[in-house]
């Protein structure tokens, strides 16, 4: 893709905190060469509103959570050529996903005032239970390394590179001392996704799994270790119920700890 | 064969041009690379059965075994799958393209040692790109060996590329071609089935025979099979291996299968040295 | 007195100190800049600093990370391409700086790993450049392990706890100061320098001993024999399946392994376009890459990943290395946040009861 044609580029927002989309204009230098290289069509965030036209590449942040979300995606899918999900938000539902189960139009009366303007769907979910997505970038909120690597690799016309590793991994790359064993605190990290640069460990603190399940996530055998650290159950439900709570993986494990906590 | 001038290119790799590019099937393709310095270009020497690393501008490095006929000078023939990220990317490039190489890495076939015999030849998949550089190397020096007998399998008969080849070879005196497609199609000339269906259409003489195997492990170890049972002696039984490949000079860990480093100490093997391993899932 | 002297002739001086809750090699800033009385309790999965009464300098026994990451470094440049608007490529070398470095409590299991090290990135013929331009530079300062922690096994390997080879100043730390000697001329000249007084007869026997009971102490052990047999007819044990369950696939043990090697090589381009960097980062036989093959992967489970790590360690080290991958350090037992122990898998694995 050198040369005279930019690919077309939009950056869509659905349910979410808008911090993925900062991860864009906290590029510094870098936002300016991709201004360069791609036409950012649409970017609220950044200016360019035109969220009708075709595009080469999609972003899209946040989850889908109201119904109006759910017309406006299938609108975006249309028109885009590749469509990338980013963000807890749009790959495993989100932090707002922990509703997903509990969701009871009581509580709504409760914490809001003017509950009739809450027009949200009883689950937020992500983009792909929705529409095809081409390529998932996890993370909440996704680094600025891990969008250039992808807008590289669509630049290059080729996939982009999916790791899959466990944030130990970046964790012993950078040399942090390992925080469970040194503290006995319960880390994510053996089970969740790198592309953080082991952010946590690094200042000395336990993984939250921001950037969802890692491949072959041996949850079960890291809730036991948790449970030997002294957490409870319930606080290990916890661990596994936070930021991705949706992914399939941590869903399971918090399946697993409360149905045996019930025997 | 290790003391070719690039016995140890560790990189940077080395600017290559493509100078021809034929689409083969659907997803395979054929480049031919003319390495930019002419002077490295002359001096390139390579055994069939080795392989070069090439680099797409990036995105990374894929092994892919050489292909063309060792005595050409004036380029380096690779036949591609476009799979994934690197090999979708090289399947893009068109003549004029430039690219990286480094190599050629590994042991190639004992071919020299092969004086006389009968030659068999067994493939599965697209697993003939490392063997087809031994046809050619056959038959241009025909007199130096016995019966060639060429045993490809592939999964769809659409998968079958060079066919015109294998119809030519086909033709030849003292050659014999058999394939079998385990779904074949409409107009499938050939066999239906399993490549083990096949060793008993193949004439030659096991006691003076060398086979050189490539394709799925799963095949490879049913056509040994086959063949010890039809009293080929092991040590002329060879095979070239794969395995995920980082660096291709022994350093990155990746290519080991037990104690062998694939790009260094093959890819390709005698039987007797891998067939313990090869019977356990996860080496 | 030996860091002002090393300092004095130009080598930037790498000693013990806490990070994180760790004891680690870092850099002094200043010649008394290491600590006394450091100490550090070791149990599978569990690394405790505690001091030590006597307040000695080196009565810890190892840290998270021992020689391995100030010369096979955890990422690095390899070479880069530039890219030029007609997409010619140019390739060019990129290799580190690499000041003069002096490690000062380097450990004899360390050594030991180090020396695995340098036969594998510096085979003859085959020298890595970018591993033996920091290799170097280093100047290595041993120390005798008076107090080995209880994931220490170097005893049985044969590689500690007193520093036999491989170092270029050797300490030996004793309640009245310190037994030096020098082990290759780069640590005869520091060590002249420092013109100390002979050691006493007394004073090296003192050493001795305290070497012995170290290695008395040490709880672990692994077999010395070459264990490739053992457990390459092994290969179908339900213990496999048990370590399975409970390992996290994490790679933690082959990243704190002195010995381990691996590493994945990618692709950093610059995003605009010009450029590209060709990076090498630890890699381990834990994750998904390593047995990557378009389609499948070679171990897609965690049973044959630490079956990989074990049989690779402990048996394909032999054929490849002339010995086993272990120097008995015990940071894979350390530094396992589940604490899974490889001494205790051997021992299940390899128990005569076993054999189907
Ligand atoms: C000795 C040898 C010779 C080969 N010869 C040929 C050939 O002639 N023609 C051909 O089409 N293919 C050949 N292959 C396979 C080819 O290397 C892979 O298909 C290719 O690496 C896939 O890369 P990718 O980036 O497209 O796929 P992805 O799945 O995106 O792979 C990611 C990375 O994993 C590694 N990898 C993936 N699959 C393999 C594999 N099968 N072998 C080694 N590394 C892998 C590569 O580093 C690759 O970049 C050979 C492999 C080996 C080991
Ligand atoms: S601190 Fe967390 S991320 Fe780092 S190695 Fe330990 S468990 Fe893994
Ligand atoms: S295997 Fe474990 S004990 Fe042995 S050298 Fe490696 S980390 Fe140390
Ligand atoms: S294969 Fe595993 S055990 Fe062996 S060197 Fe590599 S990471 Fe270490
Ligand atoms: S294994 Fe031996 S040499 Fe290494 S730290 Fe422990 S006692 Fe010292
Ligand atoms: S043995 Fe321990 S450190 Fe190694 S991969 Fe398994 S859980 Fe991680
Ligand atoms: S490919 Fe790196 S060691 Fe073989």
């Amino acid at each position: 893709m050198t040369g005279a044609q930019k690919p077309r580029v939009a950056v869509h927002k659905f349910s979410s905190c808008d911090g993925c989309q900062l991860a864009f204009l906290n590029l510094g230098e870098n936002l300016l060469t991709l201004a360069g290289r791609v036409e950012l069509v649409h970017f609220a965030e950044a200016g360019p509103l035109d969220p009708e036209s075709e595009v080469d590449i999609a972003f899209v942040e946040g989850s889908v959570s109201t119904s109006e979300d759910l017309e406006r995606i299938q609108h975006i899918r249309a028109h885009s050529r590749l469509l990338i999900a980013i963000g807890a938000c749009a790959t495993s539902g989100g932090i707002q996903a922990l509703r997903n189960g509990v969701f009871d139009a009581g509580w709504v009366t409760q914490i809001y005032s003017h509950p009739e303007a809450i027009a949200s769907l009883e689950r937020s979910t992500p983009i792909a239970s929705h529409v095809k997505v081409d390529f998932e970038l996890w993370g909440c909120p996704v680094s600025g390394p891990q969008i250039v690597a992808v807008v590289n690799a669509l630049l290059l016309g080729v996939a982009p590179r999916d790791n899959v590793d466990k944030v130990c991994t970046e964790c012993k790359r950078q040399g942090h001392p390992c925080v469970m064993v040194t503290r006995g605190i319960a880390c994510m990290g053996p089970v969740t996704r790198a592309g953080c640069g082991a952010l946590c460990p690094g200042l000395g603190r336990d993984c939250y799994g921001c950037y969802g399940p890692a491949e072959n996530a041996n949850t079960d055998a890291l809730a036991a270790q948790f449970k030997s650290l002294g957490l409870t159950p319930r606080a290990v439900v916890h661990r596994f119920q936070s930021i991705n709570s949706q992914a399939p993986a941590f869903l399971a494990a918090a399946d697993t700890i409360r149905r045996r906590g019930d025997d | 064969m290790n003391d070719a001038p690039h016995a140890l290119d560790a990189g940077p790799p080395h600017a290559a041009t493509v100078v021809a590019r034929t689409q083969e099937s659907p997803t395979i393709f054929t480049l031919r690379l003319r390495l930019d310095d002419p002077a490295a270009q002359a001096a390139y020497r390579f055994a069939p059965g080795q392989f070069n690393m090439l680099y797409l501008y990036g995105v990374g490095e894929v092994p892919i075994s050489i292909m063309s006929d060792p005595e050409e000078r004036d380029g380096i023939g690779h036949t591609i799958r476009a799979i994934g990220r690197v090999t979708q990317g090289l399947a893009a490039l068109q003549p004029g393209d430039q690219i990286g190489l480094r190599g050629p890495f590994g042991n190639g076939w004992p071919l020299q040692e092969m004086g006389g015999c009968d030659v068999v030849l067994v493939t599965g998949g697209l697993g003939c790109a490392p063997v087809v550089s031994v046809i050619h190397y056959v038959l241009r020096r025909r007199e130096r060996f016995g019966k060639l007998v060429i045993i490809q399998g592939v999964k769809h008969a659409e998968d079958l590329i060079w066919r015109e080849q294998y119809d030519r070879w086909a033709k030849l005196p003292n050659t014999q071609v058999l394939v079998a497609a385990s779904e074949g199609g409409a107009l499938w000339p050939w066999h239906v089935g399993r490549v083990t269906d096949l060793f008993s259409l193949a004439r030659f003489n096991p006691e003076r025979a060398v086979a050189m195997m490539c394709g799925p492990e799963g095949m490879m170890r049913a056509a040994a099979d086959s063949l010890l049972a039809h009293r080929l002696p092991e040590s002329n039984l060879y095979l070239s291996m794969e395995r995920n490949m980082q660096c291709a000079v022994g350093r990155c860990g990746h290519c080991q299968f037990g104690s062998a480093f694939i790009c260094r100490n093959g890819p390709v093997f005698n039987w007797g040295k891998v067939k313990t391993l090869l019977g356990h899932r996860g080496f | 007195m030996l860091v002002g002297q090393l300092m004095q002739q130009g080598y930037q001086c790498f000693g013990p100190g806490v990070e994180n809750g760790a004891i680690v090699l870092h850099e002094l800033a200043t010649p008394d800049a290491i600590p006394r009385g450091l100490q550090a309790v070791q149990s599978p999965g569990r690394y405790q600093l505690t001091q030590d009464p006597e307040q000695r300098y080196f009565a810890w026994a190892n840290g998270p990370q021992a020689i391995k990451p100030l010369a096979f470094a955890p990422t690095e440049s390899l070479w880069r391409v530039a890219r030029d608007a007609s997409g010619t490529l140019q390739f060019s070398a990129v290799l580190p700086a690499a000041p003069k470095r002096a490690l000062i409590g380097v450990r004899a299991c360390d050594l030991a790993a180090l020396a695995l090290q340098d036969a594998h990135f510096l085979r003859a013929g085959a020298r890595d450049a970018h591993y033996a331009q920091r290799r170097d530079a280093l100047l290595l300062v041993a120390v005798q392990c008076a107090a080995p922690a209880a994931t220490c096994f170097c005893a049985s390997t044969g590689d500690g706890p007193t520093p036999t080879a491989g170092y270029d100043i050797a300490l030996a730390e004793l309640a009245d100061g310190f037994v030096v000697e020098a082990g290759s001329a780069r640590g005869q000249h520091v060590v002249d320098a420092l013109r100390l007084s002979p050691a006493l007869a007394q004073h090296i026997d003192d050493a001795r001993k305290q070497g012995e009971s170290a290695a008395a102490a040490q709880t672990r052990r692994l077999p010395g024999r070459n264990l490739r047999d053992a457990l390459m007819s092994q290969l179908e044990h339900p213990r496999w399946d048990a370590v399975a369950a409970r390992c996290l696939a994490c790679g933690n043990c082959t990243a704190v392994c002195p010995t381990c090697f691996c590493h994945a090589e990618v692709d950093q381009p610059a995003l605009s376009g010009e450029s590209s960097a060709h990076v090498r980062e630890w890699d381990s036989c834990f994750g998904e890459s390593h047995g990557h093959l378009h389609g499948f992967n070679v171990r897609p489970d965690i049973r044959s990943r630490y079956r990989q790590w074990l049989t690779h360690k402990l048996a394909g080290w032999h054929d490849q290395f002339g010995r086993s991958g272990c120097t008995g350090c015990g940071r894979c037992i350390a530094w396992c946040p589940v604490g899974i122990d490889l001494t205790e898998e051997v021992a299940a694995l390899t128990a005569r009861e076993a054999t189907p």
